[in-house]
């Protein structure tokens, strides 16, 4: 079946994203499907920024912008203050990246999974503080470098695994998304939107200033990841049903040097380090066909 | 037809939420709070209350989902205590800056550590800079009419701002009263439902709390300041249409026997109302004593603390909170409200009652016993063991 993107736009041109921006690409995309019966809070975020300063806006939905760590209850709570006062169904949408959502906003997050509040939750993770000026999240992989994890010393730790989190709240609906699979992203949405309850989005989102990388390279990025298995597009219904959308798990993975030597934030990393971040998801991949029963 | 009953502090301002017809709450359990929440569970659970109820992870999200809420353009209601007060330190500046009517009970509890779970001012007033308009209730019956007040203030155009009716610990929190339950018929008429002109709306989208730089931010703080002194006379009008209404008649500050009076106690709270009881006796011994209890604390109700001050020879001012390094906080605010007077009287700080400790009669008898034969200082320490 051919899914095709919805040709209404609710994202002005005009706003402040860097160049190749993966975020302001997923918010665009993202509007097109729930359309004009939505309303957008953003903690503190890339998008903070990018919206635009007072009195311009770039989004043609209303937007609240709240504080760092309560996207998810911010958002549940506009859900039930609408609920009341509003005649028409509204798609309550929290939308952060990976440190409101890995870290600070991780309490709020589970809170609001685990009374499945009937609310979007979008995370779009670019793998480090970016708008603050690339410092290390939880979200930022193994071997990255960033400001407060230079190359002398980058992150020892591998990303911290949200999906799994997620999962453990057994929500409704939740899935991994790319920019670069607009169509996989607009089916999975359609998909949600009919779900009531929690739904929760996870968008890698590349960053040509953070990742030290070409904007042009975002797309071609982005399916890199996906396709070496880094970054697998997935649904988990209910927290038990698996489905893998990409890559095949028929076929082999593609190897992870070639995504991570075309970033700068990689650069410094040694045939070893390649060779342990291989193997770590090479494992990943095996579990998570295991859960999918393939 | 209004009903009597028998109730806590805590009840009073569950049935004021319910007589104000809340549409969300979202709270967090903490002693002596929990009883709020618990009863307006029950009623939402069995349709007495049409509200939908958050039960939030914290007290921080208990706020963030009532700014959601009240964003959306709903009436919104929480209650918390203490150490729920101090985590929610954030977005109650959220709330404020975003200019949202919510309502919030907050029961006066001292902060740990030590653990403690007994009365004192010191976790609200910690919050006086937030720009939330504050109530200090002294009995029962005014906890519950104060929300209704607190939405018709708060949700008025020419304020938008958020009202905390604090209320002291076990001292009202668990004492039983006889309140008076307004019909819900009469209270419909006094408080209309929220319409805000401006919210989260689907068919008329705008951007709210977008980055703001140097060249309008302090125009929105100066908006926020007038705000505030423009509640003076809201909240005049609320309270008369209130009396008017239903009889009973609050003001911004309760002046006690403060005619003629030389020497008067200034306090907050249910320190106050055991003060009148010493005020009564020393009245009888034909002493000029008199009383002035703070309700609204904030706004600041200066010309009346002026009013009722400027005249007496001794202002004593009793404190249950302690700002450490500065010493009590009404009194601060006190004295500074009395210091461009051309005459001013002589003004005494006490501290007293710290953790729950009991305020009796005899401390304040003592109180006055002391200004009476000592000179003015900006801290005294009532009964300290050391």
């Amino acid at each position: 079946m051919k899914y095709s993107i919805p040709q209404k736009e609710f994202l002005n041109p005009g706003h402040l994203a860097c160049q190749g921006c993966g975020g302001a690409l997923a918010l665009r995309l993202v509007l097109k499907t729930l359309g004009e019966n939505t309303i957008l809070t953003f903690p503190a975020c890339c998008w903070s920024v990018i919206d635009g300063p007072f009195p311009y806006s770039s989004v043609k939905v209303p937007l609240f912008h709240t504080a760092f760590e309560t996207a998810a209850i911010t958002a549940a709570g506009i859900k039930a203050g609408a609920k009341k006062v509003e005649k028409e169904y509204v798609n309550a949408v929290a939308w952060a990246g990976d440190g409101g959502t890995y870290d600070i906003g991780i309490q709020a997050l589970s809170g609001a999974a685990e009374r499945n509040d009937d609310i979007f939750y979008f995370v779009y993770d670019n793998e480090a503080y970016m708008n603050t000026g690339v410092q290390r999240s939880s979200a930022t992989p193994k071997g990255a470098w960033t400001t407060t994890t230079p190359t002398t010393f980058p992150k020892s730790e591998f990303k911290k695994d949200l999906d799994a989190i997620v999962a453990a709240h057994n929500v409704p609906y939740q899935a991994t998304v790319s920019v670069s699979y607009p169509e996989d992203l607009t089916k999975k949405l359609e998909k949600a939107v009919k779900v009531r309850g929690f739904k929760f989005f996870h968008i890698l989102a590349p960053c040509p200033p953070g990742w030290k990388t070409n904007p042009e390279d975002t797309i071609k990025l982005g399916r890199m990841a996906v396709e070496s298995g880094i970054f697998p597009l997935y649904e988990i219904e209910n927290g038990e049903k698996y489905t893998i959308n990409m890559p095949s798990p028929k076929k082999d993975l593609k190897p992870v040097n070639e995504y991570l030597l075309k970033q700068g934030r990689f650069r410094h990393l040694k045939e070893d380090d390649i060779k342990t971040i291989q193997e770590y998801v090479n494992k990943r991949w095996e579990k998570l066909k295991r859960l999918a029963g393939v | 037809m209004s009903e009597q009953k028998v109730i806590m502090g805590n009840h009073a301002l569950s049935y004021g939420a319910v007589t104000s017809r809340v549409q969300v709450i979202a709270a967090y359990p903490i002693t002596p709070q929990t009883q709020v929440v618990e009863l307006l569970s029950e009623m939402c659970a069995d349709g007495t209350l049409d509200a939908e109820f958050i039960k939030v992870e914290s007290e921080h999200s208990a706020m963030a989902a009532c700014i959601g809420a009240s964003a959306a353009g709903s009436r919104a209601f929480t209650a918390t205590s203490a150490q729920g007060l101090a985590l929610m330190h954030e977005m109650l500046h959220w709330a404020v800056g975003a200019r949202l009517p919510i309502v919030m009970g907050n029961i006066n509890r001292s902060m740990a550590p030590p653990w403690t779970i007994w009365s004192e001012q010191t976790d609200s007033l910690s919050q006086r800079d937030t720009g939330w308009l504050q109530i200090y209730a002294s009995n029962n019956q005014e906890v519950y009419d104060s929300v209704l007040i607190a939405y018709k203030v708060a949700e008025n155009e020419k304020v938008s701002l958020p009202v905390m009716i604090i209320l002291d610990a076990f001292f009202l929190s668990h004492t039983s009263e006889n309140v008076t339950l307004i019909d819900q018929k009469d209270a419909d008429k006094y408080l209309k439902p929220y319409n805000p002109k401006y919210k989260l709306d689907i068919k008329n989208p705008h951007t709210f709390g977008g980055l703001t730089g140097p060249d309008w931010y302090m125009e929105l703080r100066y908006k926020i300041q007038k705000a505030m002194e423009d509640s003076i006379d809201v909240i005049k009008d609320a309270q008369k249409e209130f009396k008017d209404m239903f009889g009973r008649e609050y003001g911004l500050v309760e002046p006690y026997r403060c005619e003629d009076a030389e020497t008067i106690l200034v306090s907050v709270a249910t320190a106050a109302s055991t003060a009148k009881q010493v005020i009564d006796e020393l009245r009888d011994k034909g002493e000029k004593v008199g009383l002035l209890r703070i309700r609204f604390f904030r706004p600041f109700p200066y010309d009346e603390v002026r009013k009722y001050l400027k005249n007496s020879k001794k202002v004593i001012v009793l404190d249950r909170n302690l700002s450490p390094g500065a010493g009590g906080i009404v009194f601060q605010e006190v004295k500074s409200a009395l210091y461009n007077e051309q005459v001013k009287p002589k003004i005494y700080g006490y501290i007293a009652g710290l953790g729950g400790r009991d305020i009796t009669v005899d401390t304040i008898g003592k109180l006055f016993d002391d200004a009476k034969k000592s000179e003015p200082a900006d801290i005294k320490w009532m009964e300290v063991k050391i």
